[in-house]
């Protein structure tokens, strides 16, 4: 099984934090299948992605499995201070999920 | 018998209203349930409709989209997706895919229009970005060129 895997990188820009994070999953769409067999490798993706600052959700990501292999993503938000901490959570199609706590640096 | 039944029958709604008051059967944020149907549509219009039950978008210059005009790779889209408006959703859309929808989110109140991502295009197609502010979807496109797919193994 793939490293359940999330690198947060997150700044503040101004007053803005900007949030960076990178995740390990494989991503696969159901679509592609295995040259050996012929048999269609199994859907596995990330359904959604939340980012909490202080309890509130900043951002709540809907992935279908177009989204990349070993997801990235970024967003910026306001309210936020140095040192803050943060959580970004996912969740995929097989009920797998994963968290991860950062600081704002 | 009655009695018995009717007194379980009280027990039990006592119980949901407990969990109610302790916010337990709260709504969640917008959108935080995934919209199924949304990313199984065939179809822009479709999958619109069943994300934000309208497809109705007008094309704003406030919306702008960084991708690359020819992507070497089609399994490795960068986007960037940014606006100005009070966004209270962003979406993004690849005509051609399978399944148009390819991401959604919902954004907090401090939020900015801001969201960067990567995504996987089967072919050369436009990609469109749809902004829900106040209500209303806007939306943009930019034409991307695949030169190898990402879709096929």
């Amino acid at each position: 099984m793939a490293k359940k895997n999330i690198r947060i990188r997150a700044k503040m820009k101004g007053d803005v934090a900007e949030v960076k994070a990178l995740m390990s999953h494989p991503m696969e769409t159901g679509l592609r299948k295995n040259k050996k067999t012929g048999k269609k490798i199994e859907a596995h993706f990330i359904k959604e992605v939340v980012c909490e600052h202080k309890g509130n959700k900043v951002i709540v990501a809907s992935w279908g499995v177009a989204v990349s292999k070993n997801p990235y993503l970024s967003f910026k938000f306001k309210g936020a201070a140095k040192g803050d901490a943060i959580k970004v959570s996912w969740e995929d199609n097989k009920g797998e999920s994963a968290t991860a706590d950062a600081n704002i640096g | 018998m009655k009695r018995r039944t009717f007194l379980k029958g009280t027990v039990a709604s006592g119980m949901l209203g407990v969990a109610a008051s302790a916010g337990l059967l709260a709504p969640r944020m917008v959108l935080a349930a995934w919209p199924e149907s949304a990313f199984a549509a065939k179809s822009i219009d479709d999958g619109l409709n069943a994300l934000y039950s309208s497809a109705s978008t007008t094309e704003s210059g406030d919306i702008k989209i960084k991708a690359p005009d020819i992507a070497e790779n089609g399994a490795v889209v960068p986007v960037t997706v940014s606006t100005g408006m009070a966004a209270e959703s962003i979406a993004i859309l690849i005509e051609k895919n399978p399944a148009p929808l390819a991401c959604s989110y919902a954004l907090g109140g401090s939020t900015e229009g801001f969201v960067s991502t990567r995504v996987k295009m089967g072919k050369t197609s436009d990609l469109i970005a749809v902004v829900k502010s106040g209500g209303k979807l806007h939306s943009a496109k930019k034409t991307v060129k695949v030169t190898i797919g990402g879709c096929g193994g």
